[in-house]
């Protein structure tokens, strides 16, 4: 078998093995020299990012892969001599998994090129750039993992290497504060999701999503069902960050640097594909998915407002953007929760696929633009060394790049056209529109405010006298917002690319809760 | 297959194309140029070109701080950014009170809705 051959075979698995070996071994090879290291971090992250984009590559060319591992072939799902139950852990990818694993990856690698020069001079690298690359394996995890117990344990490395990021500058205590925070609101979800699990497999005998999902059809949803169901939907709804479970979302974004603000955006991204998958794969096919919608729905729609009219509040540019990101996620929530409330019936083919295909848009845009402005956030500190909007102005008279990096940031959030947030809003309100007209009022509303809000933002940092005598910030931070502003340009001019190759896929693929259990159960070949 | 350089999105009930949005764009700043150029010449120098914030005049070194912008949004909405101040309280406690109310809520919707597809 040929290099090539192993890596296309063993995929799934080198996305995860990838960032962990490089992780354990970031420690060890700092001892060389910190450029040594950084070489060393880049190339994993680049490797990883490599990973990803094959992942979504072989899912568009040739269906779902499944990975076990110990099988041999690495495809075996079920063993003869298994009862009919795929009995070791069993990775499978489908568009949703690919897509998520890709924007996981993809904010990995350019949080890491921001930190080159952003945590340059400070203390303890070699376990900060380890956490950052955990915090990749994290994501990635939960994005290709088909077993739940598997799910729980990345969610939980997800969890404790953002906590200990977060406290990674101590910040007079706040920092530790807002870690020991959200540490605290995630181990209690993860025993919530523990908790599920155990019901499930009392129930089903299998850890393993399509089974469970299989079985559950089969036997019908019971009250037990039911409770593990609202176990994970809202545990993982406030690992993402949805209003009214939100608060941690401020305290971690606030204090956490820039680019692990915007890495912990994505690991949230994650919890939002995990609530996506646990209701339309595990609970999809017997649970009622027209209620568990309009509950996505609701939460959606609080947490636009809420978010949106909380950020309008802010005079800390950090935690501004934090609640921002709360806002954001209400639009994803709110797009594919339309999608699954009109599921099997004949409006989902008229606008739930389409609002489904928007809320997943939103996701990748979110990402893009949501990570620019935490990055120009985080320049913003670098150079000044307060995240007070109030003692900020005239930024742009010397740090002009990081101005048009904000502004493109800005204007995408904001949904003006042509930049990709346009996009995704544009789906999102056409299709929300048709189940509920309020619905995408809200949502027009909410967009003014965010423009209104980053438009003070803009103000009070960049315009105005100049009040601080700083430079630019260094390169390696300029190419990691440049990288994000390349596509946040490029997906708003040719969002066809996006929507062809990332999206639609990702949409039917959670749409086809039986194609995902067929591909597993029925051999995974 | 896809053609990059069609990157039209239909949507349910029309379509949008980026491409012709920038073209629309870019005429609509050649026409305001236009309008521009055929502007008042005979404008008068000094006050006209002055800036006033609030009706006094400005020195080119005043800043209006964040805390100030968007003052009459805040004041008219005080009562609903009162209450949410009182539930931001920043106590770990509140926090997973909100969840298990949610996890309760989200209980009690599927007992009466139905559960069952």
């Amino acid at each position: 078998m040929s290099v090539w051959d192993f890596i296309i075979t063993n995929a799934p698995a080198l996305a995860i093995a990838v960032p962990l070996l490089g992780a354990f071994l970031t420690p060890l090879i700092y001892r060389a020299g910190r450029k040594t290291a950084l070489i060393w971090v880049l190339s994993v992250l680049g490797f990883t990012e490599f990973l990803a984009l094959l992942l979504v590559y072989l899912v568009n060319t040739y269906g779902i892969q499944v990975y076990v591992f110990g099988g041999n072939p690495s495809t075996l799902a079920i063993p003869p001599d298994s009862g009919g139950i795929p009995i070791r852990i069993i990775f499978t990818v489908d568009g949703m998994s690919a897509f998520t694993a890709l924007i996981s990856s993809t904010i990995g690698l350019v949080a890491g090129i921001y930190s080159v020069a952003s945590e340059k001079g400070r203390g303890a690298q070699d376990k900060f750039f380890a956490l950052l690359l955990l915090l990749v394996v994290g994501m990635m995890g939960m994005a290709l993992t088909g077993d739940l117990f598997n799910f729980f344990v990345f969610l939980e490395i997800n969890s404790l290497s953002a906590a200990a990021l977060v406290s990674y500058r101590i910040h007079g205590g706040k920092a530790v504060e807002a870690a020991f925070k959200y540490a605290v609101v995630s181990s209690i979800g993860a025993l919530m999701i523990l908790f599920a699990i155990a019901i499930l497999y009392g129930e089903y005998d299998a850890l393993n999503m399509a089974m469970i999902a299989e079985r559950m059809y089969q036997t019908g949803f019971s009250a037990m069902d039911m409770i593990a169901m609202a176990l994970i939907v809202v545990t993982l709804a406030m690992k993402c960050g949805a209003v009214p479970m939100h608060y941690w979302v401020p305290d971690g974004y606030g204090e956490a640097p820039g680019e692990i603000s915007a890495m912990i955006m994505v690991a949230s991204q994650a919890s939002l594909y995990g609530l996506f998958r646990m209701c339309f794969t595990v609970f999809g096919l017997s649970a009622n998915t027209h209620s568990l919608g309009w509950f996505l729905i609701i939460l959606g729609l609080l947490s636009m407002f809420i978010g949106v009219t909380m950020a309008f509040l802010q005079h800390d540019i950090k935690r501004l953007m934090a609640y921002h990101s709360v806002s954001q996620t209400g639009y994803m929530l709110l797009g594919v929760g339309v999608g699954l409330a009109t599921l099997g019936t004949s409006a989902f083919n008229q606008y739930g696929l389409f609002a489904m295909e928007g809320g997943i848009f939103h996701i990748l845009n979110n990402m893009l633009y949501k990570g620019l402005l935490f990055l120009t956030a985080g320049a913003i500190i670098y150079r000044v060394g307060t995240s007070d909007l109030n003692k900020m102005g005239g930024l742009a008279h010397t740090m002009k790049f990081t101005a048009i990096f904000y502004l493109i940031g800005a204007l995408a959030i904001a949904g003006i056209p042509p930049f990709n947030g346009f996009v995704s809003k544009l789906m999102i309100y056409e299709s929300v529109y048709q189940l509920n007209p309020f619905l995408a009022v809200v949502a027009a509303i909410v967009s003014m405010l965010t423009l209104a809000s980053f438009l003070k933002v803009f103000h009070s940092a960049f315009m105005g006298p100049k009040l601080y005598n700083v430079k630019e910030v260094p390169k390696s931070m300029l190419i990691a917002m440049g990288i994000l502003s390349f596509f946040i340009v490029l997906f708003g001019i040719f969002p066809n690319i996006a929507m062809t190759y990332l999206v639609a896929p990702a949409a039917h693929a959670l749409a086809d809760p039986v194609g995902y259990i067929t591909r597993v159960l029925g051999g995974g070949a | 297959m896809m053609n990059p350089f069609n990157p039209s999105i239909s949507t349910p009930s029309g379509i949008w194309n980026p491409l012709v949005w920038i073209l629309v764009f870019l005429l609509s700043l050649l026409i305001a140029y236009v309008i521009y150029l055929k502007g008042e010449k005979q404008r008068k120098k000094g006050m006209q070109e002055e800036i006033f914030l609030s009706g006094n005049k400005a020195d080119g070194n005043t800043h209006i701080k964040a805390s100030n912008i968007g003052w009459g949004y805040l004041e008219a909405m005080k009562g609903y950014y009162k209450l949410m101040r009182d539930i931001h309280t920043g106590i770990i406690n509140d926090y997973v009170g909100w969840f298990l109310g949610v996890l309760a809520t989200m209980l009690l919707i599927f007992l009466f809705w139905g559960g069952v597809r």
